[in-house]
């Protein structure tokens, strides 16, 4: 087991890229720790399948250069870097029986009979699969070709890290939540490093204690759901990460204020030096609440109930603007003001955040 | 809802019936007129009942003859198969390469026999051919006309060299399908170059090897055309195949009603083996998928 580093890291399909568009993955430099259970989130195309397969050996960066531990390994291959990967296409081989698909990696490694035969039955019961295991691969549903999948890549115990390549996607809701507390139990047990692909944000923040969000070739932020929640580093990881969004909103930036472009000053809750290109400020929805007293006027257009809470869509100075009411909260309608949570407000400059010259400062003032 | 009966329906049937009927049926029935009656031309005509039938089941000419032909094909198929499947692994699998390697496959397919015949004819004579030159200047004794060994090894060469790109072309359609995935995870999970093979690039071959096997068998079970330009059927009898006999026995000797009986049984034989190749493949394969 080791700590993966990935230094000056950049990856182009073409044999001779031009421009950035070129570049599947752009330059990036990221520590991914031993043991850390990390979700790697972002949108079709952009990059993860290409990240997972450079740090398993199965693509070779066109640049830069990955680290397992101190060990340079970017020309070593897939089987010297000893990484298990399930794909976000299931594969199984199908002439084999469920027994011997799951059991393959551990036979091509040369393990012993006796060892084979126990870790399989315990894969097989992690898999829901004991009943299936002398059948033939062949034939079987999508979904139980995707638990082999999925079976195949956590049968060996030594490995350096485990890629998950959106491993659940056909597999049903409660299958899929059994499935990904089973990832954890093993993640507590054997501490290895798994990195796990998906479109969907609950799955991430409930799987990972690190979720890394991929932007457009890029990783655009590494860190706790919390991170990701309260300071997205990137307009993207606001947009993204939550449902419904980050709310943004033109703004010039003064001091420890925002002066929105379409009249109505915000207070920030910290001080911010000169901010230069395209600046907006990021407000999630459960930061702002609807008031009948002092606040930015909002048109409501709709409320939805989804149980917990209710989504109110709005709009404010004509954009969209989302809100959330909390339960208990009665929407009366001379509520028609909206105020937000001091210093929840963040501030953009061309979609990447600004962070405050002195928080403490700022709001002591 | 009831289905509307209407027998007239199978007047539908009768232009398929008509042209089955001219294609096959009748030149097939003529054949059999032929195989249980006796004939000296003129259309006349005298029952013969199953004595041709008879005395080709007994003739040791047709039993070498059958000898000769079952050992052709499995020499050809052994050969091909395994040469076919070699090729179609070693291919480029896209860009400029793949192409060129597919045109340089095709062309010999694209010969007509007797041309391919011809070539061989003269590429293995041993006074103007550069092959039969070639091998006379490296000190090899060989002529096909009068080695018998000679001729068989000629034959069969071109025989696997006029159609192993047939089974190799099948084969490289076969593991193009493979998505690449495949491959990934057999890296993954540290797969030998064999198992690679055996678990991934086999499985998704076998049904076109199904095809290959059978387009191969029958195509050699009834082979004439190369061998009789190339030897003419020797020296002696020793490349007298099947089809090279029965020519020689309806055509040059005239001998109509053995000759049709020996046609018929051809004909079943090869529907014979045909079916007996595709139901035990077919049933290996739904017995792997138990
Ligand atoms: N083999 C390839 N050749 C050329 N371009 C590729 C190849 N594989 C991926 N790309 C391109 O690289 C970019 C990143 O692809 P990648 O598969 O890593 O995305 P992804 O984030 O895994 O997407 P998805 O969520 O759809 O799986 C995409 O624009 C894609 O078109
Ligand atoms: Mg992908």
């Amino acid at each position: 087991m080791a700590q993966i580093t990935l230094q000056n890291l950049a990856h182009s399909y073409y044999p001779n890229p031009q421009s950035d568009k070129d570049y599947a993955l752009k330059e990036m430099d990221h520590v991914w720790q031993d043991g850390g259970a990390y979700a790697l989130l972002g949108s079709s195309g952009c990059g993860k399948t290409t990240l997972l397969n450079i740090i398993s050996g199965l693509l070779r960066p066109s640049h830069g250069r990955v680290l397992f531990g101190d060990r340079d390994v970017t020309d070593a291959e897939t089987a010297a870097r000893n990484i298990a990967q399930v794909f976000q296409f299931p594969v199984v081989y199908d002439t084999m029986t469920v027994r011997d698909n799951l059991a393959f990696p551990l036979r091509n490694r040369g393990m012993e009979a006796g060892y084979i035969k126990a870790r399989v039955d315990q894969i097989a019961a992690m898999i829901g699969m004991e009943e299936m295991l002398s059948r033939k691969a062949r034939g079987l549903t999508a979904d139980a070709k995707q638990k082999i999948s999925l079976g195949r890549g956590m049968v060996r115990e030594d490995v350096n890290a485990i890629l998950f390549d959106e491993p659940l996607t056909v597999i049903d809701p409660h299958m899929k939540w059994e499935l990904r507390t089973q990832l954890k139990q093993l993640h507590r047990q054997f501490g290895h490093t798994m990195i796990y692909v998906t479109h969907d944000q609950t799955e991430a923040l409930t799987f990972a204690d690190k979720v890394v969000v991929m932007y457009d070739g890029r990783v655009v932020q590494m860190g706790t759901p919390e991170e990701l929640f309260e300071t997205p580093a990137h307009t993207f990881v606001g947009y993204f990460i939550g449902s419904p969004g980050m709310n943004f909103l033109d703004a010039r930036i003064e001091g420890s204020r925002a002066l929105l472009a379409g009249g109505g000053v915000v207070d920030l809750g910290a001080g911010y030096g000169p901010v230069s290109g395209h600046s907006q400020i990021g407000i999630r929805p459960e930061h702002a609440l609807l008031t009948d007293e002092e606040g930015l006027p909002v048109t409501i257009r709709r409320v939805e109930d989804v149980g917990r809470h209710r989504i109110i869509r709005a709009e404010l100075n004509g954009h969209a603007f989302n809100l959330t009411a909390p339960e208990g909260l009665a929407i009366t309608p001379d509520m028609t003001r909206v105020v937000f949570a001091p210093g929840k407000v963040n501030v953009y400059a061309d979609d990447w955040r600004v962070t405050p010259r002195a928080a403490a400062a700022g709001r002591a003032a | 809802m009831d289905k509307t009966v209407n027998n007239k329906a199978w007047f539908l049937v009768l232009p398929v019936l008509v042209l089955v009927a001219f294609s096959a049926v009748i030149p097939l029935m003529t054949v059999v007129n032929y195989s249980v009656n006796d004939t000296f031309g003129n259309n006349q005509f005298f029952w013969a009942g199953l004595e041709w039938f008879e005395e080709m089941v007994t003739s040791s000419r047709l039993h070498d003859a059958l000898g000769r032909q079952v050992l052709f094909s499995a020499i050809i198929l052994a050969i091909e198969v395994p040469l076919g499947i070699f090729i179609a692994l070693n291919m480029p699998k896209k860009g400029f390469w793949a192409s060129l390697c597919l045109v340089l496959m095709a062309l010999p397919l694209l010969i007509p026999f007797n041309v391919v015949g011809t070539i061989w004819q003269i590429f293995g004579r041993v006074d103007i051919g550069l092959l039969g030159r070639g091998l006379a200047a490296i000190g090899i004794d060989y002529n096909y006309t009068n080695d018998a060994l000679d001729a068989w090894i000629t034959v069969i060469v071109m025989d696997v060299w006029h159609w192993t790109s047939l089974v190799a072309l099948l084969c490289y359609a076969g593991l193009q399908s493979i998505a690449q995935a495949y491959y990934q995870a057999a890296r993954i999970d540290q797969a030998s170059r064999w198992a690679v093979f055996r678990y991934i690039e086999l499985p998704k071959m076998q049904g076109v090897l199904l095809i290959a096997v059978l387009l191969r068998f029958m195509d050699s079970f009834m082979i004439y055309t190369e061998p009789f330009v190339v030897t003419g059927g020797g020296p002696g009898n020793s490349t007298t195949f099947l089809s090279i006999d029965l020519v020689k026995m309806a055509v040059g000797q005239f001998d109509l009603g053995p000759a049709a009986a020996f046609s018929i049984m051809y004909f079943l034989v090869i529907l014979l083996v045909s079916w007996v190749f595709y139901t035990v493949m077919t049933n290996l394969d739904k017995a792997e998928g138990q």
